[in-house]
């Protein structure tokens, strides 16, 4: 592996304590003036919640703005699928809550391994956002007296979630949404719907522009800016079954990569333990279950592998509480990741419940049997009813089955102070960025996340550059490097139509999945990453050759969609194992079976990893790891501990 | 089991359409309808037939893209659920099941299943928003709303804008849809201000594009997240309201 020692990343960190850093940065970045803003155009791809709000907020700020989203309707992006809520630093529940203990559980969430001027800011204007939100109509939860109500969540100890029932990605997406279409009413944003990024131009160093496919007639299009943002996303489908809607991918951030933009932290993936087990082979994606419900359920497995008996009748004495077992302090609620990997360890040892054996049990019949069914059904009558019409199962009966999946990725696109990734012109927001949650995302931090970057971050950071280029106009779309990038998107999509192969994308898919799950998963090892790096490219190979995709290119074709998609996963997957295999030590999400204390606690290791590994893009060759070390000036580095 | 599909399939949308028939053998009870759709699309690809087209994305029923009619009913046979929730335990071994694309002048098809739904947007854009400018709020308790408003604006806020109402009115109508979301914006008090333009603006951008309501309660009954029709007898309360309201004097009253 070639190491760079003359590249050097500037995170252009503000001068100043913490606290002032944010301040005296927008003091000092330049201004575009209101008069000046409609003569820059700006691209922004995707319309969940960081691109929305960044689409509404730059569209009401006076800038020209074209956003795209593959969706039939912005409204669709998987931000709304999200759950549970939003963190916000309003200590309303006077219960010691603070901008600075939000840092703190942030960045110690998190392991220590993302950069405190940036949580530090997020932590900031999280209370702003929840002040937006509410002004925009976002029907959070309230008490009776009309003010606005809180829940905790994992991470914290203290109450500071705000949320819309257990939909508030919903409702703040359509908030975000709303006052985009407003811009689009308005005539400062325009919209492209059924629109896919189908690569990046840059001309001399900097972002010029997109093709874009519009997947209902299939013309491909060329769109030129002063700016690119973009607001794409995750990519947790490099495993094929995860938590992520069928069509979250990386093919965005990903062809950014490949035209200079540095991707930071891949292996940072995490993995949601209380999912609901796939049910056959044809499975085609995983419904995750809240969190909340390890609070009242018990998590057990058979003594014995291959006890094929329903879960209901293998009896109390044949019962292994394992959570119980191995950490008496914390049971059944210990941290996901660590949840996660004993389920793991469980079905490994064939110990798992279920016609596949491929999930453990989550079992209220105790805390019926001591609370009543009146209880449970007020607290989680919605999610055992989601349960019943997936499994045909009655979780108030016989124990739920339950499994970790892959739901979030924290690396992404390598982005400085101020969102910018490095090529000049290029900024990445939200999910596809890797800037705030460092090796773990703590619950209810997404969501602020892709708002604080739309809202109020990338708005006040994005005049620094434009400032930089006023007077230039936009490179015409005829210049020879749109033509180059259009015909090399176009090439592209003449080679998967013309595979003239045996096997569909989704047979490819699932078989990438697989490898990256069975050795990049919740747990990896050297061998295991060295096996998974062997196979992929064999695989790759095969998908390059024997691929099928019927149809052409001028219509709505979905496989062609997909084969561009997975394409791009196929690439992607092998950064993340090489990623992992050089981070020898278990932070957050990624744990290493080989740097583990005794007790199977991960061992972090600060003294040579603890940086930022950001991937630069060799043209196909080896890629080049680049390091941005990070400081601890406020929250000094411990162990996590939860015996 | 197997069953029998009897799919529409329409290759663009000036293309003629028409009903294909499918054996599918090898479901499982436990797979969810698109899963079944799914491999099909396999079996067809095998067989060099191109893929039947249909629109999907979360399938945890909240993303609002599938939504196919299923024996005539938009959804499918179980209440309160999208397309995605659906499965297959639903249907006997040896079943024939009816697919269609939405049915609506308002949704012209693309391909097969999929049709374009952009007039909904277009409905948004019109007035479902409250103009708040980022930045400029206020502390979000400064604004007092009491629980009982705060869940009835929520009720009404879960739509997930699938079109289901739409496919479902005799008359293709979009009066569910466009009073779930001035409900929403209507109940709260942030939503005063533009209450009277928003509903004038949204009702007449809806009526360019969709039928008119005739109260037949189809779109309730299809509604994948419930939404009460009740939400239509206030949306015409206000837009008539709307019509005679001296805005200028709105404060008073």
């Amino acid at each position: 592996m070639a190491e760079a020692t003359v590249i050097t990343l500037d995170a252009k960190v503000p001068v100043g304590p913490i606290e002032a850093k944010w301040d005296n940065h927008r003091f000092s970045v330049k201004l575009v003036n209101p008069n000046n803003r409609r003569r820059f155009k700006i691209i922004i791809i995707g319309t969940g919640l960081a691109g929305a709000s960044a689409a509404a907020t730059l569209g009401e700020l006076g800038y020209e703005v074209e956003v795209f989203t593959y969706h039939d309707s912005p409204r669709r992006a998987h931000s709304i699928a999200a759950q549970g809520g939003i963190n916000a630093a309003k200590n309303y529940k006077n219960d010691g809550d603070s901008i600075f203990r939000l840092f703190y559980d942030t960045i110690k969430g998190g392991d220590f391994r993302a950069r405190e001027a940036n949580v530090y800011r997020l932590a900031q204007v999280s209370v702003d956002i929840i002040d937006q939100c509410t002004a925009q109509g976002v029907p959070f939860a309230r008490e009776y007296g009309g003010l606005l109500d809180n829940r905790s969540f994992g991470g914290a100890q203290v109450s500071r979630t705000f949320y819309a029932r257990g939909q508030t990605g919903q409702q703040l997406l359509l908030g975000a949404y709303q006052a985009m279409m407003r811009q689009v009413a308005a005539g400062s944003v325009r919209l492209h719907t059924r629109a896919e990024m189908l690569d990046l131009v840059v001309k001399d160093g900097r972002a010029v522009g997109v093709i874009v496919r519009d997947l209902a007639t299939g013309e491909v299009a060329r769109h030129s800016a002063h700016a690119v943002v973009l607001a794409t996303g995750g990519y947790s489908n490099v495993f094929f079954l995860s938590t992520n809607a069928k069509a979250c991918n990386t093919s965005a951030i990903w062809r950014a990569h490949r035209k200079g933009a540095f991707f930071a932290n891949p292996c940072f993936t995490q993995i949601h333990p209380t999912c609901i087990p796939p049910s056959d082979e044809f499975q085609s994606k995983l419904t995750l279950m809240s969190e909340s419900l390890r609070n009242d359920g018990r998590i057990w497995v058979g003594k014995n592998a291959a006890d094929l008996r329903q879960p209901a009748d293998i009896p109390e004495s044949d019962r292994d509480y394992y959570l119980e077992r191995l950490y008496p302090a914390f049971g059944n609620l210990v941290p996901r990741d660590v949840a996660s990997r004993a389920a793991k360890r469980m079905v490994d040892q064939g110990r798992g419940v279920g016609p596949m054996q491929n999930g453990v049990c989550l079992d209220f019949s105790a805390a019926i049997d001591r609370l009543g069914r009146n209880v449970i059904e007020e607290r989680y009558g919605n999610l055992f009813e989601m349960y019943h019409r997936i499994t045909d199962e009655d979780p108030y009966r016989v124990p739920m089955r339950i499994y970790p999946a892959v739901h979030y990725t924290m690396g992404g696109l390598w982005v400085d102070y101020n969102l910018a990734t490095t090529i000049p012109g290029l900024y990445a927001i939200g999910e596809a960025n890797f800037s705030d949650h460092g090796a773990n995302r703590l619950g209810a931090s997404a969501l602020m996340q892709g708002l604080a970057d739309g809202y109020f971050i990338l708005p006040n950071t994005i005049g620094d550059y434009l400032a930089g280029i006023l007077g230039d106009k936009p490179v015409p779309i005829d210049d020879p490097v749109f033509t180059d990038v259009d015909l090399e998107a176009r090439t592209r999509l003449h080679r998967f139509l013309a595979g003239g192969g045996t096997r569909s994308v989704d047979w490819f898919h699932r078989r990438l999945g697989k490898i990256m799950w069975d050795h990049c998963g919740m747990s990896r090892t050297k061998a295991g990453l060295e096996k998974a790096m062997s196979e992929i490219p064999g695989l790759y190979e095969e998908f390059r050759g024997d691929l099928r995709v019927l149809g052409t290119g001028e219509h709505l074709n979905q496989s062609l969609e997909k084969a561009g998609r997975v394409d791009d996963f196929f690439q992607l997957a092998q950064l993340i194992c090489r990623d992992a295999l050089v981070r020898e030590e278990s932070a957050g999400g990624h744990f290493r079976e080989e740097h583990q204390y005794e007790d199977g606690e991960a061992k972090r290791n600060d003294d040579d990893f603890r940086y930022v590994a950001s991937w630069q893009w060799s043209g196909g060759g080896e890629p080049v790891l680049v390091k941005e070390p990070l400081e601890f000036e406020y929250v000094k580095p411990s162990t996590r501990s939860y015996k | 089991m197997t069953i029998t599909l009897s799919v529409w399939r329409q290759a663009g949308q000036d293309a003629s359409g028409g009903f294909v028939t499918y054996l599918v053998e090898g479901v499982s009870p436990d797979m969810s309808f698109l899963e079944m759709l799914d491999v099909l699309n396999e079996r067809l690809l095998g067989q060099s037939e191109e893929p039947i087209a249909f629109e999907h994305d979360c399938r945890e029923g909240i993303c609002g893209s599938c939504g196919v009619m299923i024996n005539g009913r938009p959804h499918g046979p179980w209440g309160g659920a999208a397309t995605c929730q659906l499965h297959m335990r639903a249907f006997r071994h040896g079943e024939t099941i009816t697919v269609e694309p939405w049915r609506a002048t308002a949704f012209p098809i693309i391909r097969d299943l999929v049709v374009d739904r952009s007039a909904l947007d277009r409905i948004i854009a019109a007035g479902g928003y409250i103009s708040a400018p980022t930045g400029s709020a206020p502390d979000a308790n400064l604004t007092l709303i009491g629980k009982e408003v705060a869940e009835a604006a929520m009720d009404a806020a879960t739509c997930i804008g699938c079109g289901a109402c739409v496919a479902a009115c005799p008359n293709g109508a979009a009066n569910l849809f466009t009073a779930a979301k001035v409900a929403h914006l209507n109940l709260l008090p942030q939503g005063q201000p533009e209450r009277w333009r928003r509903v004038e603006a949204m009702v007449e951008t809806m009526e360019d594009f969709f039928g008119s309501c005739t109260n037949h309660g189809e779109c309730e009954a299809a509604c994948p997240k419930s939404i009460s029709i009740d939400w239509i007898a206030l949306l015409n309360r206000d837009y008539l309201s709307a019509q005679f309201k001296n805005r200028r004097l709105a404060a008073r009253s």
